[in-house]
């Protein structure tokens, strides 16, 4: 068989055959259908990177739970009771003036589901696998992100089933604002390291 | 494998990354069944996350590349289903269950399902002390195991500086293959320059570390 046909009946009538495979999982009685709903709800409605960008915040404007959340993320990230759980091993790097921290999966799509959801497409495309590593500055650019010259770029890859949280710096011209105000700001790519948090435009 | 199309960092020829505004969480309802699925099977306890990684990993090239995410992970969870005796490829052929199921050691009730999922831990207790200390050069073996590692190609060989200890925890070159056998190994975060890596010409105001494996370092 040629490659070509090789994929098409790999990757053809995938719906189909998902559909498939729940049916004879569902009729064994190995799987639940209403328990898959509640997986998929879980991801879909309530956990996503609206829980890191708490964490971030907090790490803002309270320096003791900073201090606790770069000794130990998890232990500090399950003592706001607002946020839901957080497993092992969750590790925060911090950006400062000197370095900027890139996190990425080379080997398959290792993230930090519980702080930050499911990953985006991106994240576990062959452009920013193979190029993060390699090339980090050209995949900042690709964001829109330019940092000054003089930066260090220190570049996580997440090779083991520790995960890690980005850290952003806080943005000047932002002391006097609340706590939920600074969430808002945190987005996801901050908390990867593709972006940086702007004031500017919010409210 | 350990050489397989998985093992991507430093490649090039993939182009830009794009970034999808607004991007939803499943790109269409199959994805998060896909998603539902492998969790809810993986409680099972048949094989271990690096089982499952490996699955994925051993698709043909081609195929890996060409497929999206979900696809992978619902190619990799088909084969395993079948591999581990859970359904017969005759009723994926039918599309419906011909034989009565096998006892399953865990099932997800929608009671569990309700819950917040918490990460499994993957530390384990070990009396063997640490080899290596923070701020240790080591160097990373140059191995090329036919089956699972997570020790990337662009960092084998090379020499680097133990930055933090992270514990002991299972192994995924072992567990891989057998989720009785965790081997637990301690686990370290291991900084290169970005010349050791990419040589003379790279950007020097880059680092990039890996989480290693002490299987995986040799003393410098």
């Amino acid at each position: 068989m040629a490659d070509h046909d090789h994929d098409h009946s790999e990757l053809s009538d995938i719906q189909l055959r998902v559909r498939a495979l729940e049916t004879i999982l569902t009729e064994k009685g190995y799987v639940d259908p209403a328990a898959l709903d509640l997986l998929v709800e879980s991801y879909e409605t309530k956990i996503g990177p609206k829980n890191g960008a708490r964490i971030v915040a907090r790490a803002w404007t309270d320096p003791k739970f900073k201090a606790a959340l770069l000794k130990d993320a998890t232990e500090a990230a399950n003592s706001l009771g607002h946020v839901s759980p957080v497993g092992s091993h969750l590790i925060a790097v911090e950006n400062t003036p000197k370095t900027h921290n890139l996190v990425v999966c080379t080997l398959c799509s290792c993230y930090p589901w519980e702080v930050l959801g499911l990953p985006p497409v991106w994240y576990k495309s062959a452009p920013y696998r193979s190029r993060a590593v390699i090339d980090p500055k050209g995949v900042l650019t690709d964001f829109g992100v330019a940092l000054p010259a003089e930066t260090e770029i220190r570049i996580w890859d997440s090779t083991a089933e520790t995960r890690f949280i980005v850290l952003p710096m806080r943005p000047a011209g932002t002391a006097s604002w609340s706590e939920d105000r600074l969430a808002e700001i945190v987005t996801r790519d901050c908390m990867i390291g593709t972006g940086l948090p702007q004031p500017q435009g919010s409210r | 494998m350990s050489n397989t199309i998985h093992d991507m960092g430093g490649m090039h020829g993939f182009g830009p990354v794009e970034p999808e505004p607004n991007e939803p969480v499943f790109h269409a309802p199959w994805e998060g069944r896909v998603h539902a699925l492998q969790r809810a099977i993986g409680a099972a306890g048949l094989w271990t996350i690096d089982g499952g990684r490996a699955s994925l990993e051993t698709l043909p090239p081609q195929t890996y590349l060409a497929a999206t995410y979900y696809q992978r992970w619902f190619l990799g969870l088909e084969k395993r289903v079948v591999a581990y005796g859970l359904i017969g490829a005759d009723e994926l052929t039918t599309g419906h269950s011909l034989r009565a199921p096998v006892p399953l050691k865990r099932k997800v009730t929608p009671a569990d399902a309700a819950k917040p999922p918490i990460r499994g831990n993957f530390e384990r207790p070990t009396n063997t002390p640490a080899r290596f200390k923070i701020g240790d050069r080591v160097r990373t073996a140059n191995i090329n195991p036919a089956t699972h590692t997570r020790l990337p190609r662009y960092a084998r060989g090379k020499q680097g500086v133990i930055e933090a200890i992270r514990g002991c925890h299972v192994y995924p070159d072992t567990a891989a293959l057998d989720v009785h056998n965790e081997s637990p190994q301690w686990l370290y975060t291991v900084v290169f320059t970005g010349q050791e890596l990419w040589g003379d010409d790279a950007d020097p105001a880059i680092t990039v570390s890996i989480e290693a494996f002490e299987p995986y370092l040799l003393p410098a």
